[in-house]
């Protein structure tokens, strides 16, 4: 599924929103989290995950193609926790 | 920031009802964890990725006991950011 695959079924399934408003709220739900994060926050979704930034250490790796060694900064990267419900959901043994 | 932050944001947005942007936003998810559930991945260009991987039954060890378990076969869920969002994570000077 695919970001407009999504504001598709949401105006499926909600008939009173167009597509134009659909487009605008999920954008704005993928927005808000992104600059939530950027600025540092965590988000939390009840029933889907939590999402946070984590801090990579500095680190020596090799480019695997000339074998040099390179230095690789710190960084920030995003994580995403799968909530219990969702957890569950996905887990079909 | 929860799910009420981002209702909050979706009322303010579009004029729907503090009600309605609640039931929309809760909709979205809906949807997503359907999708989810039955296998498809969802991609969100310029967010990132959610993949549902299968995984094969190993050993593995409880690291409190140091007792030797068998870790079942399961199917979970990973995201995978965008190149967009981590850039935008590690500021402009990256």
């Amino acid at each position: 599924m695919t970001k407009s695959e999504l504001i598709e079924q949401l105006t499926y399934d909600n008939e009173v929103l167009n597509k134009r408003e659909a487009e605008m709220i999920v954008n704005s739900i993928f927005d808000s989290i992104g600059q939530a994060l950027v600025e540092g926050d965590r988000v939390e979704i009840r029933g889907f995950g939590s999402f946070t930034v984590r801090e990579r250490d500095a680190r020596e790796a090799r480019n695997p193609k000339s074998g040099d060694i390179v230095r690789i900064s710190a960084k920030k990267t995003p994580f995403f926790k799968t909530g219990k419900e969702l957890r569950e959901r996905v887990n079909i043994p | 920031m929860t799910k009420a932050d981002l209702v909050e944001n979706v009322y303010l947005k579009t004029g729907f009802s503090k009600k309605e942007s609640a039931e929309i936003v809760e909709m979205v998810f809906d949807i997503m964890k359907t999708t989810l559930e039955g296998g498809d991945k969802i991609k969100i260009a310029g967010f990132g990725n959610f993949v549902v991987k299968d995984k094969a039954t190993r050993r593995g060890r409880n690291p409190q006991t140091g007792e030797e378990i068998e870790i079942t076969s399961r199917r979970i869920l990973t995201f995978k950011p965008s190149q967009v969002l981590k850039a935008a994570i590690n500021g402009p000077e990256d």
